[in-house]
């Protein structure tokens, strides 16, 4: 099922079991922040590890889907799954359009192109008025899911996440494994040879980019759920540049290395937390380190070591 | 008072220098960034910490050691190239036969380490650096009063820029800078040090980004973020004009600066979007850059 193989099968139940465990050994909040980490990864490994782009802009779709989704939680007062949903349409609209323009060049002018967008992204989000400028959105209530489940409950909600998590983890599972991802990746090693087989291969990198935008769109909007709050430092290049650590260290092109760097990062950002700007220095030395000695990632290692992809 | 456009002059004309400063930082920065990726192919993230550097160079030499400011702005980009060079030396040297975004993310993370360790030691609050005396006050130019500072800033950007373009462009060694940037084990072959000249190359770019810290210093307050404000914007100027061209990049970096004064007065809204719209418009008209070769 959805092209696992074996030792990705392994893989994926000892993940299960770990999702299910641990709310009963840590703090499900923590764990929410992680899964949130994670899914927002695994979006943006779909376009770096799949198709070789790489996006720096990413937090403008994890942000703006976090502002839309606590906007109309607050305002609106939808349902949570909409507003959910509200929130991944948001990624992928404002994804098609930033992308329709980003794809026109590749490697490193994608993103830098993209990292621009985003910075556009950001000072609207300062200028707009829904936005709340620099107090963001607060405060929003968790409400219900479909009108009858209470999600004040943290265990709830921690359900919830997990929910949201594996099923955007699947989608994206499958969209690698289905013939379009074959494409992707068949455009990630040779564009030239894919355009001359007769691909399209603007309007595939550009579906694949709208696809991830939509899942950012999502993590961020789920976030937004989780935490009852949407701020500019979600829209902010730092966010972009987080993702891409998170997945650097993870394995990039790795089905679970987003979610493992998830992990290490969100528990280094925890435990550093009172140390101020030495999470910065800590994020940047990681970075050097694993584009120096370390570029597998941790699971690309594990992999390699076992001589499995995972 | 002349009003132009029914705006008043002074305002007009005050915007514009506002502009033209800004320019000549993003035409400094863009060009050391377009010399360091025609060399090394690497997009130097780290231009922005390394400009905030100088910055705090020239603030360092005047607060620790009673330098003052115009030996800093020699000795500044001096230090901060010599760091730059070290970098280059004992760090990004490794990545030359990878993926160019390896580079990328590698500065990225430099700039993050260097940021963060300054604002450990400085706070982010920002710390004063005075204009020297014989820069302070302004002119009367009769349709507007110029600050002294402010005029001198646009002037050494201008020379500095140009004699810039000039090396490159002009002389033999920018001729053999040239013929590197196209086909390296070639020129090695004639007996070139070609991994000095990159090196050079680096700390060369470095330097122009810390002497535009230093002219910055007494504009801006001095704080370990001025170097992020800045250099988001310097990519989209970089994207705008294409890395193709020396002049490209010293045009577009002046000429966006002009744009967003402009902005100022007539759309003030808009002021720190401008110059992402621009980029919007370029790419879906000319997708290479103003300056590029088609890709």
């Amino acid at each position: 099922m959805f092209g696992f193989s074996r030792a990705q099968t392994i893989a994926f139940v000892v993940m299960l079991v770990l999702i299910v465990v641990s709310p009963y050994v840590l703090y499900p909040v923590f764990l929410m922040r992680v899964l949130c980490a994670a899914l927002f990864a695994c979006a943006f490994n779909l376009m770096i590890g799949y198709v070789g782009l790489l996006s720096f802009g990413h937090a403008a779709f994890f942000g703006m889907g976090s502002y839309v989704a606590a906007w109309t939680m607050k305002v609106w007062h939808v349902d949570a799954s909409i507003a959910v949903i509200f929130g991944a349409l948001t990624g992928a609209v404002l994804g098609l359009v930033l992308g329709y323009l980003a794809i026109r060049r590749s490697g490193i002018y994608f993103a830098m192109i993209t990292l621009a967008l985003a910075q556009m992204v950001y000072f609207f989000c300062l200028e707009a008025p829904f936005t709340g400028g620099e107090d963001g959105i607060q405060q929003v209530p968790r409400g219900h899911l479909f009108g009858f489940i209470d999600l004040s409950n943290d265990m709830t909600m921690y359900w919830v996440v997990a929910a949201i998590f594996l099923g955007g983890f699947l989608l994206v599972h499958r969209i690698i494994h289905s013939p379009f991802g074959q494409v992707l990746k068949g455009i990630r090693e040779n564009e030239p040879r894919a355009t001359s087989l007769g691909y399209r291969t603007d309007d595939y990198k550009l579906i694949a980019f709208v696809l991830s935008c939509m899942i950012a769109g999502a993590a961020g909007g789920t976030k937004a759920l989780v935490f009852g709050i949407a701020t500019l430092t979600d829209v902010h290049y730092s966010t972009s540049g987080e993702v891409v650590l998170t997945t650097l260290l993870g394995g990039l092109g790795t089905v679970f290395g987003p979610a493992m760097g998830a992990l290490v990062v969100t528990s280094m950002e925890n435990y550093l937390a009172q140390f101020g700007a030495w999470v910065t220095v800590t994020q940047g030395v990681i970075f050097m380190i694993c584009v120096l000695a370390f570029r597998r990632g941790i699971i690309g290692e594990i992999g390699a070591y076992l001589k499995i992809s995972l | 008072m002349i009003m132009i456009f029914g705006i008043p002059g002074p305002l007009l004309f005050g915007q514009l220098l506002l502009g033209l400063i800004n320019g000549a930082f993003y035409a400094m920065l863009s060009l050391g960034l377009a010399v360091i990726f025609g060399m090394l192919n690497i997009i130097n993230f780290a231009h922005g910490a390394l400009f905030m550097m100088g910055a705090f160079a020239s603030w360092m030499l005047l607060d620790y050691a009673g330098i003052g400011y115009f030996p800093a702005l020699i000795l500044a980009p001096l230090l901060v190239g010599a760091f730059g060079i070290f970098l280059e030396k004992t760090i990004i040297s490794r990545l030359y036969k990878l993926d160019h975004l390896y580079g990328l993310l590698l500065t990225f993370g430099l700039s993050l380490v260097i940021e963060g360790l300054f604002r450990n030691a400085y706070g982010s609050s920002g710390l004063p650096y005075r204009i020297p005396a014989i820069l302070q006050g302004a002119f009367n130019l009769g349709f507007m009063y110029l600050p002294i500072y402010r005029g001198w800033v646009v002037v050494a950007a201008l020379v500095v820029c140009i004699s810039t373009w000039a090396i490159i462009e002009k002389t033999s060694l920018g001729a053999t800078l040239r013929a590197a940037t196209e086909n390296a084990p070639l020129v090695q072959a004639f007996g070139v040090n070609v991994p000095r000249l990159i090196t050079l190359t680096y700390g060369g770019g470095v330097a122009l980004a810390a002497f535009a810290g230093v002219l910055a210093a007494p504009i801006y307050s001095v704080n370990p973020n001025m170097g992020t404000n800045f250099i988001n914007t310097v990519f989209a100027v970089v994207v705008i004009g294409g890395m193709g061209s020396i002049m490209g990049s010293i045009v577009t970096g002046f000429g966006l600066g002009v744009v967003e004064g402009l902005c100022k007065v007539f759309y003030p809204q808009a002021s720190a979007t401008v110059v992402f719209v621009v980029m919007v418009i370029v790419l879906l008209t000319r997708p290479s850059g103003l300056f590029g070769k088609a890709a």
